[in-house]
Formats: structure tokens, C-alpha cells, sequence
């Protein structure tokens, strides 16, 4: 769904800071959440301060990560479509205008990798056309309930993610993109089959507005953990969460 | 006349329902099926966020109060109260009805009533699986096909919603016309 974004300069920096901010943004996400005055006459609470309400909602957003991650079938594929099932135009999504999407030149870009790995060395376009390839047809489904189905190839996540070296027994693996959207997802997802670091959609390279030169596939996510103009990689333990996901979207959304 | 365990069900069922029904129409607004929007005073969450984490929290309640009541439904044979009476009797309940001669009374349900909380009953069922096939169009591709694959999923959710809604509306006014019934979910018994 769209919401595709980069990840700021600091997603993975401060956990402090990220910690506090997190706690900020969820109680406002509550606030707006509940300023609903026929709930207060439904449950007879007290909702001029959200907070209770807003912390049993977040509590079972995370007990629904739980269970998710129970369901999770890391070998159970996302249906695969034919060519002609393809939606055109395919929708356009993230938390700003087309317009903004940022340009990226490819000569310059470098794609980083950090955290829990042992080969920190940034990856350029040709580098990672050299790793293999795999292609899908899968459909797309945004949290806003819309779908679409799309082509998309590139480097399967679990192969790049032993290439570097990466601590596969780690929890999470997370992204930060040049928009400054960021997002992540966890360890059993990122080594999932369809999990792809793709680089094209259709036969083409992908254009900017789909995340050019790079962007995260993972069929078994709903859209926003798919970001767009992913500049870095970082494996962790600790959860680096998302840009919407600290705003009280489900961090785990797995279909 | 209603015992502890089903006033109990229905009271918390009648909560989870509102409050899926509120929260599900503030995710329907995000990307509106057919040609309109609830209004925004009918939502509940106040963002798709918010929605979301309302309708992912309340299922549980749902659920979980879906099978307490299944499961007293079942074991108490309480659900021979419940249980349709043939196209028969309906008919002859419909001209008994259209002629104002239709008893509606506490402690025995009539073959209209017990052909709507049926269909009620299946629209609940309806409305679960549809949901669970869009919470996991992946992991339960299998029933989401069955239901026609994702989007076909979304059409069976808001129909069965739709279903339920109107259900409501017309059993809200029923207890409404005839309090006795209302005092017996209540109470379990006549006000005296």
C-alpha cells in the first residue's frame, strides 16, 4: 500500500530518542483515535485522556505480531498470477505526490549495508545485477483495502542477506530509503522465498515513481512494508520499526 | 426467561458488533468499495490507524464471545429454540404478521424470528471467514479462493456486514415495540 517511503538519517540511530518519539506519536495516534465521544458513552470511560484506551489498543497490536508470527508459514508462497492479470496502470502510492518522488541518479547510488553482518561494503546498481535474479507476478494489497497486481524481479532478499554475511538468526532487517520513509520487517519474512530486492517492475527497470533503483517486494506484507528507494539495510535485534507502523499501523501486517 | 449465559454473550457481542461495525466503515472510507463514504460521526478510530487497531483488538472479543455462545448454543439445547421451522410455518407466521396477529412474546420465538436469527447467524459466519480471508489472503489462500480470491473477499465482507446491520436495525426495533422481550435480555426475566 502504498505508502512507501524513505527512512530518516537516524531510523536506526538513537534508540533512545526513536523510543521516546515512538511513545509520543502513539499517544497521539490514540488521541486522534479516540476523540470519539459515542465510545465514551459506550464503555462509560473517561476518553478526554485516550491513554488507557490507546495503550490496550497498542498492547494488542502487538499480541497480533505474535500471532501473526505464529501463521507465518515461511514456506507457504503468495499466489503468482499470469501477464495478462497485471493491473495498468498500476497505482501509484506513498505519503506524498507523485511529483516528489525522489530522483536518483544511478551512477551515483550506493546501497548500504550495516548491523549484524560481516561485509559492510556499499553495493552499486551493477553489482547487485550480478547477484541472481527472480521474478514474480504477485498481487499488492494496501492496508486501505484496495489491491493490485504487479511484476516485479530482482535479487531474492535471502540471497543478498548471505552474501553479506548476515546473521540470519537476528531478529529484524530493516530499510531506509532515500525519501526518507524506513520500514522493517522480521527475520522469517526477509528469508521467504518471494522476499525480493527488486530492481525491476515488468521487463523495465523500475521507474521512479516505483521506487527506482530500488525497492523491497515482499508478497506476504501488505504494501507499506514494501519500501521504495531503499538506500540502506541494516540487520538488528532491535526492532527498528516504520514510518507507519510508529504511527500505530501493524508492525508485523503479514497477509 | 434468558439465561445468565446468553444475556451475557449478547450484551458483549452487541458492544463488538458496534464497535466493528464503526471501526470497519472508517476502513472502508480509506478505499470505498461502491460509490460512497459513511459518514465520518459513524466511525470509530479516527484515522485508518486507528480503525485498524480498534477492529484487530475487538475481533478478539468477537470471536472469542462467538464461541462462548456457540459453544452454550450447542451444549444447553438452547439452539432448539432457534431452530427454523420450515417454509410452512413462515408463511402462515407472514400472513399472521401482515394481518397484525403475529405474536412476539418473551420466551418463544416465532418461525420469522427464527428464520432472521438464522440468517443472522449465517451472516456472522460469513462475515468471519471473509474477514479472516482478508486478514490472511496468504496464509489462508485457500478459503480466501473459496470466496473468490481477495476482492471477491471484500464484496462477501461487506454484504454479510450489511446483513448484520440491518438485523440490527430491525431488531433494535422489534425489543423497542415489544419491551417484555428487552427486560427478559436484561433481566432475565419480566420487570415486575
Amino acid at each position: 500500500m502504498g505508502h512507501d517511503l524513505g527512512a530518516g538519517t537516524d531510523m536506526i540511530g538513537d534508540q533512545d530518542h526513536r523510543r521516546a518519539l515512538r511513545l509520543l506519536e502513539r499517544r497521539l495516534l490514540l488521541r486522534r483515535g479516540l476523540s470519539l465521544s459515542a465510545l465514551g458513552l459506550l464503555t462509560g470511560c473517561n476518553l478526554q485522556d485516550g491513554d488507557a484506551v490507546d495503550r490496550l489498543l497498542w498492547s494488542m497490536s502487538r499480541w497480533n505480531d505474535r500471532v501473526q508470527a505464529w501463521l507465518f508459514d515461511p514456506n507457504r508462497l503468495a499466489p503468482t498470477y499470469a501477464a495478462r492479470d497485471i493491473t495498468t496502470p498500476f497505482p501509484f502510492n506513498a505519503y506524498y505526490p507523485e511529483d516528489d518522488a525522489p530522483e536518483i541518479d544511478a551512477d551515483d547510488y550506493r546501497l548500504a549495508v550495516s548491523g549484524r553482518v560481516s561485509d559492510t561494503a556499499p553495493w552499486t546498481l551493477a553489482r547487485l545485477r550480478a547477484l541472481p535474479q527472480q521474478g514474480q507476478i504477485t498481487r499488492h494489497i494496501c492496508i486501505e483495502g484496495w489491491s493490485a497486481i504487479g511484476q516485479w524481479s530482482g535479487v531474492p532478499l535471502r540471497v543478498f542477506l548471505e552474501r553479506v554475511g548476515a546473521d540470519l538468526r537476528a531478529g529484524f532487517v530493516g530499510f531506509k530509503c532515500a525519501d526518507r520513509y524506513y520500514s522493517s520487517i522480521d527475520m522469517a519474512t526477509a528469508l521467504h522465498p518471494q522476499t525480493n530486492l527488486a530492481l525491476d517492475f515488468g521487463t523495465a527497470p523500475l521507474p521512479t515513481k516505483y521506487g527506482f533503483p530500488l525497492k523491497l517486494r515482499v508478497p506476504t506484507k501488505l504494501g507499506f512494508k514494501n519500501p521504495k528507494h531503499i538506500v540502506a539495510i541494516i540487520v538488528t535485534n532491535d526492532n527498528p520499526g516504520g514510518y507507519w507502523e510508529d504511527q500505530g499501523y501493524n508492525w508485523f501486517s503479514g497477509s | 426467561m434468558q439465561p445468565i449465559p446468553i444475556r451475557l454473550t449478547h450484551w458483549i457481542n452487541a458492544a463488538a458488533i458496534i464497535g466493528m461495525m464503526m471501526s470497519g466503515w472508517a476502513i472502508y472510507n480509506a478505499s470505498p468499495l461502491f460509490g460512497f463514504s459513511f459518514p465520518r460521526w459513524a466511525t470509530l478510530g479516527g484515522w485508518l490507524g486507528g480503525a485498524i487497531a480498534w477492529h484487530l483488538a475487538l475481533m478478539w472479543l468477537l470471536v472469542g464471545n462467538g464461541l462462548l455462545y456457540a459453544v452454550y448454543l450447542l451444549g444447553s439445547g438452547y439452539y432448539r429454540r432457534l431452530r427454523p421451522l420450515g417454509p410452512g410455518a413462515v408463511l402462515d407466521d407472514v400472513r399472521a404478521a401482515l394481518r397484525f396477529r403475529l405474536p412476539h412474546q418473551a420466551g418463544e420465538y416465532n418461525a420469522i424470528q427464527r428464520l432472521t436469527y438464522c440468517v443472522v447467524l449465517l451472516a456472522g459466519v460469513m462475515v468471519l471467514l471473509s474477514g479472516l480471508a482478508l486478514w490472511k489472503p496468504v496464509q489462508l489462500q485457500t478459503l480466501a479462493a473459496a470466496l473468490g480470491g481477495y476482492e471477491w473477499a471484500r464484496r462477501v465482507h461487506f454484504i454479510a456486514m450489511a446483513v448484520i446491520a440491518g438485523f440490527t436495525v430491525l431488531h433494535v426495533g422489534m425489543a423497542l415495540l415489544v419491551p417484555s422481550v428487552l427486560w427478559g435480555m436484561i433481566l432475565g426475566r419480566a420487570r415486575t
